[in-house]
């Protein structure tokens, strides 16, 4: 009989490892909890010991490799084996490795929306001695074997988990005890026959890149969360929803943020606007507020370079293009389409680049290209009615403008109320670089612009 | 309570205290000792964590100029990067069996981050973790880095803490392999002069507070 070897849980908040060090090669003799690998997660390194004692068949999984926990890392045969006529129909290939690409993991993740609950985190400390959890029903059936009454005292299993386990054939020593000392609990049996099929916090957690992202959005500890699984859902995120949600957590800890918000007078844009409107919109172009912003924002970025770059390690690294992203909310997320050289354009051709950018973008018909190389954002919370926003900077950008909502406010202009068309705009910048009075000389760049315009 | 034997072992060579622990891992696994805190210094020493390749590729110094200011370099089979160890630095390797109820080795890491943050209070000093990475921070400065080394659940390797490191020395790598943010000492942090001793003191307090251990110092004791 063959045993599978799986990359052990070490801890509530583990959900892969690196194996550092084969310590047996195919074909080598081992015996049960003999060292047989090393792992390395995070700071730690630690030896794992062979679940059982025979010979090691295979190893799946090569020194260096970084696999999310419960993937089959190596194949025991179990002394003991009549060794001529390993089935091949048992192999126990069918509970293999999601390797840790984005579309499996999202693909796993997806096909199992809401996994039983109790099968979640599992109790690290029996992780290493469970190495069947990953296909529990071939446990049922082969491994499960009668045990004495001695060591069921020895299990200290309560009367109605000694039943369920004879009555389903189930040998405990393969499940996760949640009770004092390990011990499996009634709940406990009850949610290993539930699972049936083995999903693992690894395939529904390692949505990607190796690392990073568990970390960008670690595991809430179980005591925060609702004691009852029947008072929640739990959903996993889409690709889009996890992207945004792990560059929020990056940019946050890469840049320290600080905001300035100025107030900006549209009568002058708006009259334009109305003048102008028909003629655009003849030529494909819808003039907007935002047309007239990201005009200014060209400009300005021209005026004040730092605010057009990005920060590697000690140096600032100017960038020549001026290429600004405009953020388009969709009904399943958010999406920041790039209008290239808006330095370059003419009113006329940024409203009309703005036009074909969003139309694409709630069609899904965007390219990749139209995403990419952004140097600068801006993002409007002012058309769901937010008077100012206070966004976070989109990396490896250092800068973002909120537009707040344009609309008729009372002015005191000279000495005399009267009402004007107005809207907060507020800067996000990275402080590494950019200093409070260089974000404001840029932002008067902008409302100088947007004030005064001319053509 | 479990009861933690601390030995204060004075300067250990790098070399000797790898040994040691090697050596205590199996006693403690047959159970021939207790849960056990060393404490301890080592001689200048560089030392490279179980991913000895990245671990290199954090080495600043060219191995001329190690030798000529008296640093060994060794690999360690911990956890983690790149570290120095030198005068000045409490180094923590505790040898415990974290079963039946610590199986957890993030837990375990923010543990022993714990006892140092706890500790750096003792010295007026706030010291905090920054997510993503492990140790204990003062700000953007590491004051204490975290190494560790867990077969079949009995620990090994652990803390190192700068009390009055000559900090200096840390200019020959990066520590950890982290190139933001620097390092710092209790006594460069307080401005002030924290001797190893009260340090060690404050670690033992607040180790067994964090782990739940009742602390026996054999060696003190008789003193």
């Amino acid at each position: 009989m063959s045993k599978q070897v799986v990359m052990p849980q070490m801890g509530e908040s583990v959900a892969e490892g690196t194996i550092v060090r084969w310590l047996k090669k195919v074909g080598d003799q081992v015996e049960r909890d003999e060292p047989l690998f090393e792992i390395s997660t995070d700071k730690v390194d630690a030896e794992i010991p062979s679940p059982s004692a025979g010979v090691l068949r295979e190893i799946n999984v090569q020194e260096g490799a970084t696999v999310p926990i419960d993937t089959v890392v190596a194949v025991i045969d179990e002394a003991g084996d009549a060794a001529p006529s390993p089935a091949p129909a048992k192999k126990p290939q069918a509970a293999v490795p999601a390797p840790p690409s984005e579309s499996t993991a999202s693909g796993a993740a997806a096909s199992k929306p809401t996994p039983a609950p109790s099968s979640a985190p599992a109790s690290p400390r029996s992780a290493a001695s469970r190495p069947d959890r990953a296909s529990p029903r071939a446990a049922q059936g082969s491994l499960a074997k009668p045990w004495s009454a001695a060591e069921s005292r020895q299990l200290r299993l309560s009367p109605v988990v000694r039943k369920i386990a004879r009555e389903h054939h189930v040998d405990v020593r393969n499940i996760a005890g949640s009770g004092d000392a390990g011990r499996v609990t009634k709940s406990d049996i009850l949610a290993y026959l539930e699972a049936g099929s083995p999903v693992t916090p690894a395939a529904r957690e390692s949505g990607g890149a190796q690392g990073a992202p568990l970390e960008l959005l670690p595991r809430l500890p179980p005591s925060l969360l609702p004691s009852d699984p029947s008072t929640f859902e739990r959903t996993p995120m889409t690709v889009m929803r996890r992207k945004i949600a792990e560059h929020m957590v990056m940019s946050k800890r890469t840049s320290p943020h600080v905001h300035s918000a100025f107030e900006i007078d549209f009568g002058r844009v708006d009259a334009i606007r109305k003048a102008k409107k028909a003629e655009y919109e003849k030529a494909g172009g819808k003039l907007t507020y935002m047309s007239f912003i990201t005009k200014a924002c060209a400009e300005a970025l021209k005026a004040v370079p730092v605010v057009n770059s990005s920060v590697d390690a000690a140096d600032v690294i100017y960038k020549k293009d001026i290429n600004i992203g405009i953020a388009v909310a969709l009904e399943w997320g958010l999406i920041v389409p790039v209008v290239k050289g808006a330095d370059r354009m003419s009113l006329l051709e940024i409203s009309q680049a703005i036009s074909d950018l969003a139309s694409r973008a709630r069609d899904k018909k965007l390219k990749p290209e139209d995403v990419q190389g952004g140097t600068f954002t801006i993002t409007n919370p002012g058309v769901f009615g937010a008077l100012f926003g206070m966004p976070i900077i989109s990396q490896p950008q250092v800068a973002i403008l909120g537009v707040g909502a344009v609309e008729k406010r009372p002015v005191v202009i000279d000495d005399a109320v009267t009402v004007a068309l107005r809207a907060y705009m507020t800067i996000g910048y990275d402080h590494r670089v950019i200093d409070g009075a260089v974000a404001d000389q840029f932002m008067q760049h902008v409302k100088k612009k947007i004030e005064n315009w001319t053509e | 309570m479990r009861p933690l034997e601390v030995r204060r072992l004075g300067v250990v060579p790098y070399k000797a205290a790898l040994e040691m622990q090697r050596a205590l891992v199996d006693e403690r696994r047959a159970d021939r000792v207790p849960d056990l805190l060393l404490l301890l210094e080592h001689p200048h020493v560089i030392t490279l964590g179980a991913k000895v390749e990245a671990a290199r590729s954090n080495l600043l110094a060219a191995p001329e100029l190690l030798a000529s200011r008296n640093v060994e370099l060794h690999e360690s089979g911990r956890g983690g990067d790149i570290t120095y160890h030198g005068p000045g630095q409490v180094v923590g390797y505790p040898i415990m069996d974290l079963r039946p109820d610590r199986c957890d080795v993030h837990k375990y890491v923010r543990d022993l981050e714990e006892v140092m943050i706890r500790s750096a209070a003792d010295f007026g000093l706030s010291a905090g973790r920054i997510a993503g990475l492990s140790g204990a921070w003062v700000g953007a400065d590491k004051l204490g880095a975290i190494g560790v080394r867990i077969s079949r659940w009995i620990t090994s390797h652990g803390f190192a803490y700068n009390v009055t490191t000559d900090l200096d020395f840390f200019s020959l790598i990066v520590p950890c392999g982290i190139r933001s943010g620097g390092v710092t000492s209790l006594s460069r942090a307080t401005s002030g002069r924290v001797s190893i001793d009260e340090a060690a003191d404050s670690l033992v307090r607040h180790f067994a507070d964090v782990f739940g251990r009742e602390v026996v110092e054999p060696a003190r004791r008789s003193a």
